[in-house]
């Protein structure tokens, strides 16, 4: 008796044994490479050759990274991902002494930070020029201009009347005849005049909005301005080719809701873009359409017809992006599973037969159906989408965490690939132009976590290379950077012949100096002006005097004509930093209210007896 | 004695052939070289500077190669204070005024000597020709010598006192320096080997002639 229980207890033991091992080679065998989000395939070996720029090599390509919230753009290269350099817009930097000299500290009126989301590279032709790149402050909605003759930043345009946060921007058109921004937050305007939030449907206004660029030096002036219900303007895609007199804009809270938007701006099903003519609101305005508001002129679309019609599309939508030749544009719903493919011609033609379906404050709606060229089941979570030049585009899938790549002309979603983790937005160098460069997309993830040694809570950004020449897409590199990268540009190096040295001839400051001779100090009252001279390996003069209480303004210029021979200006005490590059003068202003000697030194290293370049203020 | 002497007297009295005359005339031509080309250029590589350093002295100017990246004579002269050697200025190099002055002086004697001239005008010039290439070459390194051995005592590096190369690619310090004429001397050189060949033309004529005159008047 006893060994037929001992048996069958036995039997049931190894029973169990064999379900277990059954299970745990079924669910715990090895990892499908999917799971971990972008495991490079096609062996390491490959991926590293494709991503290596051997000593002494260039890249191929600019990228261009928003910095985000740092207030700074990233330059990158392409194929190695290195971080190259960091142009300061918004937020000072020691490093280059950006908001330390008095040109600088100016220009960044008053404001230690901004949040770029969006560059954008000047275009000819719907074809990138290499002149200038412009990005938008979503913070404080201001626009900066950087020349890529000198990799600096040259103006910063704003706060911008009546737009409260600037996200949808900046845009440059297909000419660069006008960069585009767009309120986030509706308003009551003009900018101080308060209104009930319970009347935020009807008092409260967005605008979307253009900025003049003068071909020639690139300088912004004001444009003009729609004025829009409070919908909350989010991004924006500027047309090409047939479509380079317009622009759209997608928008979320069409429900006009306050609140916890969350909800309360997740209601309908449907929020929308708006078209604009760009060219057409331009010529209205200098017929003196609209008011002027807060500088601006305005433009109530609703009462000027011809300028903008909205166009439903999936709930709240995030991206909206015209392929390369201009004939169509693609928007996703952050909240549905499916693109939108529309066609350019069939809206005009809606319009043209005044095929509406109602109206929001005058702005015709036009019909969906009679717009709308296909839809797409992409995945969870689309966003962006950008283009190679063999007609396929690149969705972001966020909630995937992938990217899918899919054909406008079919619907066919021919390729999914995971990215870690996240995606927001997506870049294809040239992706958004007339003449995208096919081999690469860059996901620029939100989450980073566990690809790269443990810093601690506050990680860093990824982006990751993938390749996109065969017929799968591969995920080639990680890299990381700082926070916190939204949107980029990338342009072919030979596209970009920056001068790495201010030629003597082209320095017009007055207080400029070239001979060490000419270094010395002058005096005003109490307005002393100090001409400095910096150049291996002395900071001419090497001391001066001061009395407390005088107005000091130091105008440093570096005489050096020779690449990578910078001088840097700190002053110990007095939270002074200069950089100054080969060829520039900078100036910086201050009041010598301390008593005492305080040493000043070159901060940039500059030569063998870097050290030994050091003086001394007295004040008196 | 007094015949050979007498003989002497006849060649140098001769005048030139027209082939030697020629060639004197194709030595001027040369000689005008030395305003087209630079008399000699060095260079300086270094691991910091791959694309080396470059200095060419032109007959009448100093010129540093000068690109949008570097202005390579403000860039010497930057280097070189710190061991205490003399900035390199145009204005201290007297050469570059009486240089053109002897080139164009030489090159008017000669065209005197192709014109009117007899064998004697010949050999003056060439005489003075070669040794004004000598005194060149000479007073050439004799500015290296002054400028490697006059060196600031108070410089911030102390270096032996040295002779910066005058021919040939020589280290120093961390540079390799490459000295070579340039093709103003090349030049130069062969309006030298052109009138001495113009000589040795002139002679063997003029002494066969001068011989048959003196076994005419015998």
């Amino acid at each position: 008796m006893t060994h037929t229980v001992r048996n069958r207890t036995w039997l049931w033991i190894g029973a169990l044994a064999a379900v277990a091992l059954v299970v745990v080679f079924a669910c715990g065998g090895p990892q499908e490479e999917v799971r971990r989000g972008g495991a490079a395939t096609g062996g390491g070996a490959a991926a590293a050759a494709a991503t290596y720029v051997p000593p002494g090599d260039l890249d191929e390509f600019y990228l261009f990274y928003s910095g985000g919230h740092s207030g700074q753009v990233f330059v990158g290269g392409i194929p190695s991902m290195r971080h190259i350099a960091t142009i300061p817009v918004f937020a000072p930097y020691p490093a280059t002494g950006y908001g330390f000299d008095d040109e600088s500290k100016a220009m960044l009126g008053g404001f230690t930070w901004g949040d770029v989301h969006h560059p954008s590279l000047s275009r000819t032709n719907g074809e990138y020029d290499g002149r200038w790149l412009f990005v938008n402050d979503n913070a404080n909605a201001r626009v900066a201009r950087i020349s890529l003759r000198d990799f600096k930043t040259k103006q910063i345009f704003g706060p911008i009347p009546n737009a409260s946060g600037n996200h949808g921007s900046a845009f440059a058109t297909a000419n660069t005849e006008y960069i585009l921004y767009a309120s986030r937050f509706g308003i009551p305007l003009p900018k101080g005049t308060y209104a009930s939030i319970d009347d935020y449907a009807t008092r409260y206004k967005g605008v979307v909005g253009a900025l003049e660029v003068d071909p020639e030096s690139g300088e912004m002036t004001h444009g003009f301005q729609l004025m829009t219900p409070p919908f909350d303007w989010d991004l924006g895609s500027t047309g090409r080719g047939p479509s380079a007199d317009w622009a759209l804009w997608t928008c979320y809270n069409s429900e006009r809701a306050t609140g916890e938007l969350e909800k309360t701006a997740s209601a309908h099903d449907r929020d929308y873009a708006i078209a604009v003519n760009w060219k057409a609101a331009a010529l209205a305005a200098a017929g003196g359409a609209g008011e002027m508001i807060g500088d601006v002129r305005v433009i109530d679309p609703g009462r000027v017809p011809g300028i903008a019609y909205l166009i439903p599309v999936a709930k709240s939508p995030h991206g909206v992006d015209f392929g390369p030749d201009g004939t169509y544009f693609v928007t996703s719903g952050k909240l549905e599973a499916i693109t939108t493919v529309f066609s350019f011609d069939r809206m005009l033609a809606a319009i043209q037969a005044e095929d509406f379906t109602g109206e929001e404050d005058g702005i015709p709606v036009l019909n969906y159906d009679s717009v709308m060229e296909r839809e797409v089941q992409i995945g969870l979570g689309p966003l962006h989408t950008q283009y190679d030049d063999r007609g396929f585009a690149y969705t972001s899938l966020f909630i995937d965490s992938a990217i899918a790549k899919w054909s406008p002309a079919t619907g066919e979603v021919v390729d999914t690939v995971p990215v870690a983790y996240n995606i927001g937005h997506l870049l294809v160098p040239g992706g958004d132009s007339m003449k995208p460069n096919g081999r690469y997309v860059i996901a620029l993830n939100k989450l980073s976590h566990g690809r790269h040694l443990n810093v601690g809570p506050s990680q860093p950004e990824s982006s990751q290379l993938i390749d996109i020449t065969g017929d799968k897409m591969r995920v080639l590199y990680d890299a990381f950077t700082e926070p916190e990268p939204h949107y980029a540009q990338a342009i072919p190096r030979d596209k970009l012949n920056p001068i790495e040295v201010y030629p003597k001839e082209e320095n017009d400051d007055p207080w400029a100096i070239w001979d060490v001779a000419d270094a010395g100090v002058t005096r005003d009252g109490k307005k002393v002006d100090v001409k400095m001279a910096a150049v291996r390996s002395t900071l001419h003069p090497t001391g001066f005097e001061v009395q407390k209480g005088d107005t000091v303004t130091i105008h440093i210029t570096n005489i050096e004509q020779t690449t990578d021979e910078l001088h840097g200006l700190g002053i110990n005490g007095y939270n002074i930093n200069l950089v100054v590059d080969p060829g520039e003068t900078k100036h910086v202003t201050f009041t010598a209210d301390k008593t005492g000697v305080f040493a000043y030194y070159c901060t940039n290293f500059c030569s063998a007896l870097h050290q030994e370049m050091q003086g001394y203020l007295m004040v008196r | 004695m007094a015949r050979r002497l007498s003989l002497y007297q006849h060649v140098l009295e001769q005048p030139i052939r027209p082939l030697a005359r020629l060639a004197m005339a194709a030595a001027m031509a040369a000689m005008l070289g030395a305003f087209a080309w630079p008399l000699w250029t060095m260079s300086f590589e270094s691991n910091q500077y791959p694309d080396p350093l470059r200095l060419a002295i032109h007959v009448d100017h100093l010129e540093g190669q000068k690109t949008e990246l570097r202005d390579d004579l403000r860039e010497i002269n930057s280097l070189n204070h710190y061991i205490g050697m003399r900035p390199l200025l145009e204005s201290d190099f007297s050469e570059f005024l009486w240089m053109p002055f002897v080139i164009g002086f030489f090159i008017l004697i000669i065209l005197r000597a192709v014109v009117f001239g007899t064998v004697r005008d010949l050999i003056d010039v060439t005489v003075l020709f070669v040794y004004f290439g000598l005194f060149s070459a000479w007073d050439f390194w004799h500015r290296l010598h002054g400028y490697g051995h006059n060196l600031a005592p108070d410089a911030a590096i102390t270096v032996e006192p040295f002779t910066p190369p005058f021919f040939g690619r020589v280290k120093v310090a961390n540079f390799w320096i490459e000295s070579f004429p340039g093709g103003g001397s090349y030049a130069l050189a062969a309006a030298g080997a052109l009138l001495v060949a113009a000589l040795v033309i002139a002679l063997v004529r003029a002494r066969r002639e001068a011989r048959r005159d003196a076994a005419a008047a015998l």
